[in-house]
């Protein structure tokens, strides 16, 4: 378990509430994130973790409530300018172009950082090819990172699951995202693999800094890797603090273990 | 021994027969040699690493000075001479310059196993009273800073790659560019020292301790100096005509002295390139972007890759897997015409070309051994079928001999002079005898100065100037040697048949199912087998038949994953049928390990030998069920975990019995 530590907030999210029709997927949710920091998010099946992701990543918008990043409000984003303001996710299903190799997939992520003309990248001359070889050289240290040599040229949807999650990771980090969303990285990995990703995740935060925003079921990766945790039950925060304290918390194993509601 | 003669020690040169034994005092350190390997080809290539996906290339020159700034920074934090440098971590380059830069001060380089578990580590490092050790990364900084309170004379840990170390706070711990600033400013205060150290080194410094992996006991330290070292990859090089131009690939454990005598000692003696890949798990497609001249590998390399490819054929198209099949047998029996001397026959001869540009050409182009001159298979003994195949495809694959007390090589198969029986005739330099005890004997150029501070090992291994190897071997007509066994490996069963596992084991091998196999049978009625499946090639085979499994445990004890390795065994069986001396030898019954052996809990050693008297006792339970005609046996094993923590597999094992063939 890692130590809590005082940090600025990066991501403040204030009565957030969502509505699919009569679902209320969200109900005056209100968190804070700070820099730097490894927070999870935690609940049951339904609980509207990945909903607020969404909300996050400017998939949804809320219906009521506001979402300050780095200090300016950003309630309103479609997901491109989100991506713009260094916001990077991947998803609970991967979601890999899975014709193309490892290498293009996690290049597709630097596009948010390519300028310059159409005409020049398509004859691969001048400053093209300079911005070209520069990116190449990024994504090359991704994948070092990640150690994924062995399958860099290999097309992404032949490989197993685990390593597709890596690929998704690795294609959000070239993005050089100032805070990361994961949605369930470690879904459907066996032990071995979780302990590969959690050591990346680790990482990820410690070499880059990057703050990180996790889903995720296992508890023992939770505690492990997590300074910060948030629960959600039906919509509603249950439960924000150290690991620790939302262990203890009574609402939480309530809504973990069930009881009997009269 | 003379050492006036001048003979010359660097390139191609062949040295006249009476110089094996002679060394240029120039010449005779590894550090003397880079300087002059700087000063003779500075601007040519004598290292490449992959890193971020591109061939990083470092010439002579470099080499030369990246060690020279190594070194003074070791001789800032106080090294002096005869102090040792642990080295742990893959095939990198400044790995390799620590080893130049620790001998350039009259140092002992100390290479470890990069897999090694933290007791293992405490051993050597404590053994070898290292002060220094340089490591890759954070993994094996993790392993010395846990055991480093047992280690009481390790004062520094140097590491190459910083990731994940930025926040540790030790005084001990240094990072590589820092020691090398280090070592710029201790060469502006004190000019000339690397030089000076350089200069007084000696033929006779001990260079090197390789720690043995043993397949019994504690490892032994075993002491190789210069001398030993220059002359034996001298002598082979000039043998096989190495040249400046060659590249080689560096992949195979650091500690292992064959990598060191391939990839350090003759890359410095001759000049060539060493290619170190990007990780583990790219060696093979780094080996193909690279198409080395001259290749060395254990059988366990040889037969994955056999596997590999043969896993591919299963996956093709019925009419081009029955082309690829019968033009890879036509092939096969040319090649054995060839080593019998025979003519081959002519329909073969006519088919020969037709295969060569269909399959043998394009297959060695795809494992990226298109341009190989000379190949070697060493390390252990190899099946002949393994050996046949690959000098078939047309790849010049040849056994060596030898062990690390005689610097990685006693014996060399010369070209044209391949027997696949045999591991070929004396290097020059050295002798063969075979004892009483039917015992190989050698003594020459290589032979080791001794293990470190054991001097009772030292006495047994050395007797009246001869060296025992522990193989139990002959000398045919030819003055080819000819390895059966481990001496106290090979027994006799009850009834009096000869019994010597290896050789059963690694006919064994030759099927793409098995991966490991042990033979018992000293003393007992009849030989049994504790077999391990190739998790990749039955895994392949059971995803073709629709067949589902969960774990390494389940699909070894699948019935028909029995029914086909019991396929693989019959074809052993008959084998060994038409062998007179050995038809009492054939396997009367087999069982699948549940577990695949592993180097971490003991059962074989770092270079995959099996530890067979560890092995026996772990699994009395099973080969007491072989030989005592149950169906199947209840077994619990423990497995370690590379970080040391230990666990318990449980499976219920069947066993399978096998019909006798017939002569």
């Amino acid at each position: 378990m890692r130590e809590p530590v005082h940090r600025a907030p990066l991501l403040e999210v204030d009565g957030i509430s969502v509505r699919f029709g009569a679902v209320q997927a969200l109900e005056g949710v209100s968190l804070t994130i700070g820099r730097g920091e490894i927070a999870a998010i935690i609940g049951p099946n339904g609980a509207g973790k990945t909903t607020l992701l969404n909300v996050i990543s400017g998939f949804y918008h809320p219906s009521e409530g506001h979402i300050r990043f780095d200090g300016k409000d950003r309630t309103h984003l479609k997901p491109f300018e989100v991506a713009a303001l260094g916001i990077a996710r991947t998803f609970q299903n991967v979601a890999l172009f899975k014709g193309m190799s490892v290498l293009d997939n996690i290049m597709t992520g630097r596009l948010l950082k390519m300028r310059g003309s159409f005409l020049l990248e398509g004859l691969y001359w001048g400053p093209a090819k300079r911005q070209e070889l520069e990116h190449r050289a990024f994504v090359e240290r991704i994948i070092d990172f990640l150690e994924i040599q062995a399958i860099r040229k290999t097309s992404a949807g032949r490989l197993p699951y685990g390593l597709q999650k890596r690929v998704e990771l690795a294609r959000a980090l070239a993005a050089e995202p100032t805070f990361l969303l994961l949605d369930e990285p470690m879904a459907g990995m066996n032990l071995e693999e979780k302990e590969d990703m959690c050591r990346f995740i680790l990482g990820v935060n410690d070499e880059f800094g990057t703050t990180i925003a996790l889903i995720e079921h296992d508890m023992s990766v939770v505690m492990d890797i997590s300074e910060h945790v948030i629960a959600l039950d039906y919509g509603r925060k249950i439960a924000d603090g150290t690991p620790d304290e939302v262990r203890a918390n009574s609402a939480v194993i309530d809504a973990y273990l069930g009881v009997a509601h009269a | 021994m003379t050492h006036a003669t001048a003979a010359a020690a660097t390139g191609g040169g062949r040295p006249p027969a009476s110089a094996a034994e002679t060394l240029d005092p120039s010449l005779d350190t590894f550090p003397k040699l880079v300087v002059e390997n700087a000063r003779r080809f500075g601007g040519k290539v004598a290292v490449r690493e992959k890193n971020l996906g591109i061939w990083q290339a470092y010439t002579w020159s470099q080499y030369l000075a990246d060690a020279r700034v190594i070194a003074l920074g070791l001789a800032s934090l106080g090294f002096a001479r005869g102090d040792k440098t642990a080295i742990v971590g893959d095939n990198r380059p400044a790995l390799y310059w620590t080893m130049l830069a620790t001998q350039a001060l009259g140092g002992v380089a100390v290479p470890l196993y990069q897999d090694s578990i933290e007791r293992e580590m405490q051993f050597i490092v404590d053994h070898a009273e290292a002060r220094f050790a340089v490591v890759e990364d954070q993994e094996q900084v993790d392993k010395l800073l846990h055991v480093r309170a047992q280690c009481p004379r390790l004062e520094y840990i140097i590491y190459d790659d910083p990731r994940g170390l930025r926040h540790y706070r030790n005084d001990c711990l240094l990072s590589l560019t820092e020691l090398k600033a280090r070592g710029e400013a201790f060469d502006r205060q004190h000019p000339g020292h690397v030089e000076r150290e350089l200069a007084a080194g000696r033929a006779d410094d001990v260079a090197i301790f390789c720690y043995t992996s043993g397949t019994t006991g504690q490892p032994k330290g075993t002491m190789l100096t210069h001398r030993n070292l220059i002359l034996t990859a001298r002598n082979a090089a000039a043998l096989e005509g190495l040249r400046p131009d060659d590249e080689v690939m560096a992949y195979l454990p650091v500690a292992w002295v064959g990598d060191h005598l391939f990839s350090y000692a003759q890359s410095v003696v001759v000049g060539f390139a060493i290619n170190c890949p990007e990780s583990q798990a790219t060696v093979l497609q780094d080996l193909r972007e690279i198409g080395p001249t001259y290749f060395f590998a254990p059988p366990r390399i040889w037969e994955n890759l056999l596997t590999s490819v043969l896993i591919r054929v299963e996956d093709a198209w019925a009419p081009k897997r029955a082309m690829v099949r019968s033009l890879l047998e036509v092939a096969r029996r040319i090649e054995q015409a060839r080593l019998a001397h025979r003519t081959p026959r002519l329909r073969d001869r006519l088919l020969a070309p037709l295969g060569g540009l269909l399959v043998c050409g394009p297959l060695r182009d795809n494992l990226g051994m298109r341009r190989i001159r000379v190949a070697y298979t060493a390390g252990e003994a190899i099946g002949p079928e393994l050996l046949e195949f690959y000098r078939s495809l047309g790849v010049n694959v040849k056994q060596v001999y030898g062990m690390t007390e005689s610097s990685a090589l006693i014996a060399i198969q010369r070209d044209g002079d391949v027997k696949r029986d045999t591991v070929g005739t004396p290097l020059p330099g050295v002798e063969i005898r075979i004892a009483e005890s039917g015992e190989v004997l050698f003594r020459g150029p290589g032979m080791f100065r001794g293990y470190y501070k054991n001097d009772a090992a030292t006495g047994q291994t050395i007797e009246n100037g001869w060296v025992h190897t522990g193989d139990a071997g002959v000398l045919d007509r030819d003055g080819h040697l000819k390895i059966i066994d481990r001496a106290r490996d090979v027994g006799r069963l009850s009834g009096g048949t000869l019994f010597a596992p290896k050789y059963l084991e690694n006919k064994l091998k030759f099927s793409p199912f098995i991966k490991e196999a042990v033979c018992v049978g000293d003393g007992r009625p009849f030989v049994v087998a504790l077999l391990n499946i190739d998790l990749a090639a039955v895994g392949n085979w059971a995803e073709r038949r629709n067949l589902a499994y969960t774990s390494y445990t389940d699909l070894a004890q699948k019935p028909e994953v029995y029914e086909l390795v019991r396929e693989a065994v019959g074809r052993v069986n008959a084998g060994l049928a038409e062998d007179g001396e050995l038809a009492g030898a054939q396997i009367r019954k087999f069982l699948l390990l549940h577990k695949e052996l592993d180097a971490d809990d003991q059962e074989i050693t770092r270079t995959r030998k099996v530890r067979r008297g560890f092995i026996a006792q772990k699994y009395a339970a099973l080969i007491e069920g072989l030989y005592s005609g149950v169906a199947h046996v209840n077994v619990e094993a423990q497995v370690t975990y590379e970080d040391g923590r230990v666990g318990t597999v449980r499976a219920d094992v069947r066993i399978a019995d096998m019909v006798v063939a017939g002569a």
